[in-house]
């Protein structure tokens, strides 16, 4: 893989990132009980789809094929997508939304900051831009977790047991493959190994606060970032594409 | 209260630095992180704000309504109060 190469499919990957979990975000829309929290649901699920186009879009000036953000998003196919499994897992309760986000931004964060000071320019910009948004997410998620995982038995109980069911897809976070390395070492890209350390220390911390155990040692799912997802996805970005593919270029 | 419904804020909002803040609206938060958040995420969306107080809306003091005329009729007859008498010597523009 060469160093243009890595860039697109780097990039394309950030995008997918944002796009699959804004989707799940979009899907509890007009589902929250209470006002202020389906307000901030729908505030966090825009950003992610804000971030998912800078990202696209500067995919799509990258591959110099004439497609747009918007074929990236609705005309690529399940395997083509090369987003984590975590992020595209169904949103179940609320615990567990608010775990995934969590688990997920953390790692997110981090990857920002990186990105932040790496060598391709537009990428450090959409990355500063995005590191704004995400901090104060995690801000709002995090007390939402400590809420839950400190608040009564039930609430308790449900949110550990959403932190042992989605721990399977944090290895997959920080296990590098070739757009990964190639992106580190030609463009002074994140270091997973050094960012895995951090995330690990910072959900130590929160899960403590939270009075929760965190998982022991397992097997890590993966695959997600080859293309190969979870049985849910398909279903997920049919709904989501379904208007592009009925209606070619539809607008309104 | 209907104990099933989370308390009241009121939220304030400073526009910009050097202005006070202003009543915004109201939202309803479990603790006061979460009626700061609700408040950002309600109030400023559109960049609205610098700075946010939330406050609970059982810990405001308000007069009652049916002790207006008490409390404020009698300033209306009391123009002595308004600094209006003096004359303002000239030259001066920003009085």
């Amino acid at each position: 893989m060469n160093k243009d190469q890595a860039l697109l499919a780097y990039v394309a990957r950030l995008g997918d990132n944002a796009l699959v979990l804004g989707q799940r975000m979009v899907e509890l829309v007009a589902g929250y009980p209470e006002l202020e929290e389906e307000l901030a649901n729908a505030n966090f699920a825009l950003d992610f789809i804000g971030q998912a186009r800078m990202f696209y879009s500067y995919a799509a000036e990258l591959e110099g094929e004439g497609r747009s953000e918007d074929d990236f998003a609705f005309l690529r196919d399940e395997n083509e997508f090369r987003n984590v499994l975590l992020i595209e897992q169904p949103n179940g309760h609320f615990g567990d939304s608010i775990t995934k986000l969590v688990l997920f931004e953390n790692f997110y964060l981090l990857q920002l900051g990186a990105l932040r000071h790496c060598a391709d320019t537009r990428v450090a910009e959409i990355a500063a831009r995005a590191e704004k948004e995400i901090t104060y997410h995690l801000r709002h998620n995090t007390n939402w977790l400590l809420r839950l995982g400190d608040g009564t038995d039930e609430s308790h109980e449900r949110v550990q047991q959403s932190l042992d069911s989605l721990w399977q897809y944090t290895g997959e976070l920080f296990a590098p493959d070739d757009i990964d390395n190639v992106f580190e070492a030609e463009f002074e890209g994140p270091d997973l190994a050094a960012i895995a350390e951090r995330w690990q220390e910072q959900i130590t911390t929160i899960v403590e606060r939270a009075t929760l155990t965190l998982p022991a040692e397992q097997w890590m799912v993966s695959g997600g970032k080859q293309g190969r997802h979870s049985e849910h996805f398909g279903y997920m970005i049919a709904e989501m594409q379904y208007l592009q593919r009925s209606h070619p270029g539809a607008t309104w | 209260m209907n104990d099933k419904e989370w308390p009241l804020y009121e939220v304030f909002i400073r526009s910009k630095s050097g202005l006070s803040h202003r009543h915004a609206g109201s939202i309803h938060a479990a603790d006061d992180e979460m009626a700061l958040d609700a408040a950002r995420d309600t109030y400023t969306r559109r960049s609205e704000g610098v700075s946010i107080w939330v406050v609970r809306s059982s810990q405001i003091v308000a007069s009652d309504p049916a002790e207006s005329s008490a409390f404020f009729e009698p300033a209306e007859d009391k123009i002595y109060r308004h600094p209006t008498f003096y004359k303002i010597p000239e030259g001066v523009e920003n009085l």
